[in-house]
């Protein structure tokens, strides 16, 4: 949840072994790449005649998730994700993609609209966490993100779900129970962020990269626990050295998995759907 | 989203050879035994601390006609997950031994003054109550079970959020569980969520907050962030009140609060107004 990298190493004598780097941690690093492509980037360059469309209805419209009628290819959908900015005065003004109640219930909105005008859903996911703040919380953080989850296992159109950063936790999932989860080979998703874990396990941020490790939270990793369906490679070093190719990667990727719920019926979507999920984790049965 | 309270280590000190329960809320110092007779609930403030799902089950059902399900249902360390204080499989042995149960929940229906309905209890005591793939397992199955034979469910959370040794198979257990609840709405099955100190993270994140009727015992901590990292986001002390049961009552999240030892009777009142 917490989104602060830079953090205390002044205990770590005592903590035993000092936190070291890995691969995790590495990619934890690329998919917070100040360069690194976000969702604006990708509305330009894998969508075309984007029609974004505002508000919760209820307070406010959150300028942390952005959406709206947008075209693939030669599909029509509705575009849905978490924009961090790409200038610090962005960031700010987008609340570095952390959404509040306010964002969660516009994207339910529009992906309800998604429903009405029988199209699919496109989610869009990156960001540090839902937004950890008093008007958050007072305005139902915890049941905005409740009420799309459980709304989004009952939508009666596909939903494909791209991470192209941070998943962070409960913040990505209100907008990510798709049919299809892909992930972008660099992004990361996770149930806390490795400072955050780190801080509760280890007693100390610092150890973020064991954490990071620990987690589970690359691609590969949770292609490997059945979380995700589908790797869209990076360019060599990273989705920030070449948009074009990243983009071109995420367009194939996206249009490919949408054509693969053109021949099927409402039931059998919402019955594979809800297998899908039930299938999710792993546990022992002793006998 | 997974944060964790430190709570009841407080509530069962030794202090002078004696057994003492501090209360968490008014710092009183109870008898045990007092504390204990009182359904675990302060006398001086009405601070409803922790109780064993086993206890909650006595209280709730009438006698002899709780029927446990997928009591088999267990904790794997599929992530091979280590931290400083070491493996998640020898934390969950640790906490079935101590506990007595295999997973943070216990699963199972029976008769509320009569009534039939099926329950998912947590418990605190098992990794703090923590949503792992087994816990969501049990709750959508039982969720299921209630599906399958009309039968309203009801959840009593009492949890820390995600469980973090699971990484994101945890995570996921909320989009699990509440693809049951979904099912259950779509049936017009009741679902009534019950939720005690505390009630955080992805647990109120997911089905502790999606009930046709929310009730919470009186200044149960209910919320999504940690307090801690509102705190430091803000870089503000936040009034004691926040996050309380009694705050959500405010702010219209949850419908009301219901006292420990009225809760039986509220639940069986509700329950009669179901008319399918
Ligand atoms: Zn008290």
């Amino acid at each position: 949840m917490t989104t602060k990298s830079n953090t205390s190493t002044k205990d770590a004598g005592k903590k035993g072994p000092k936190p070291s780097s890995n691969t995790a941690w590495k990619t934890v690093k690329t998919s917070r790449h100040p360069e690194r492509p976000v969702l604006q980037d990708y509305i330009e360059l894998v969508f075309s005649n984007f029609i974004p469309l505002h508000g919760d209805r209820f307070y406010a419209d959150d300028p942390a998730i952005v959406g709206g009628f947008a075209q693939i290819g030669d599909k029509k959908v509705m575009m849905i994700g978490q924009n961090k900015g790409k200038t610090t005065i962005d960031n700010i003004e987008r609340n570095f993609g952390m959404a509040k109640p306010e964002g969660y219930r516009k994207a339910l909105r529009l992906m309800k609209l998604a429903e009405r005008f029988n199209i699919p859903i496109v989610t869009i996911i990156d960001t540090p966490g839902a937004f950890p703040g008093i008007e958050a919380e007072e305005r139902g953080q915890a049941e905005s993100i409740a009420k799309n989850i459980t709304e989004m296992a009952k939508l009666e159109v596909p939903i494909v779900a791209v991470v192209i950063g941070e998943g962070g936790s409960g913040g990505a999932l209100g907008i990510g129970v798709g049919d299809k989860i892909l992930m972008l080979s660099n992004a990361i998703y996770s149930v806390i962020s490795p400072e955050g874990c780190a801080s509760i396990l280890w007693r100390d941020a610092a150890y973020a990269p064991d954490a990071a490790k620990a987690l589970n939270l690359t691609a590969n990793a949770l292609y490997k626990l059945d979380v995700i369906d589908e790797i869209i490679e990076e360019p060599a070093g990273g989705a920030h050295t070449d948009y074009n190719k990243t983009a071109s990667s995420v367009k194939n990727a996206v249009l490919k998995n949408l054509k693969s719920f053109e021949n099927i019926s409402t039931e059998e979507l919402l019955n594979l759907r809800a297998e899908k999920y039930a299938a999710m984790g792993k546990f022992s049965i002793d006998n | 989203m997974a944060w964790y309270v430190k709570k009841d280590i407080a509530e069962t000190k030794h202090v002078r050879k004696t057994l003492w329960v501090k209360c968490k809320r008014c710092s009183s110092h109870i008898y045990e035994s007092e504390w204990k007779k009182n359904l675990n609930v302060c006398p001086n403030c009405n601070f409803h601390g922790s109780i064993t799902s086993k206890e909650r089950i006595e209280l709730t059902f009438d006698k002899n006609t709780f029927k446990e399900l997928y009591a088999n249902i267990s904790p794997l360390d599929s992530l091979k997950f280590v931290d400083l204080k070491g493996s998640y499989k020898d934390k969950y042995e640790a906490n079935k031994k101590k506990s007595g149960i295999n997973e943070a929940v216990v699963t199972g229906h029976g008769k509320i003054n009569g009534i039939k309905a099926v329950a998912a209890v947590m418990d605190f005591r098992f990794l703090g109550g923590s949503l792992g793939s087994g816990t969501g397992e049990k709750i959508l199955r039982a969720a299921n079970y209630a599906l399958k034979n009309k039968i309203p469910y009801i959840i009593f959370s009492e949890s820390g959020g995600a469980r973090m040794q699971e990484g994101v198979l945890s995570l996921m257990q909320m989009a699990k569980t509440c693809s049951g609840i979904a099912l259950l709405n779509k049936s017009n099955i009741p679902f009534i969520s019950v939720l005690a100190n505390p009630t955080t993270g992805g647990v109120t994140a997911s089905y502790a907050m999606m009930g046709d009727i929310n009730i919470a015992e009186p200044y149960a901590v209910i919320g999504f962030a940690g307090r801690r990292v509102i705190e430091q986001t803000i870089g503000e002390k936040l009034p004691d009140d926040f996050q309380t049961a009694e705050y959500l009552l405010d702010h219209g999240f949850v419908d009301t609060i219901v006292n420990r030892k009225d809760m039986k009777d509220y639940l069986s009142n509700i329950l009669s107004y179901y008319n399918r």
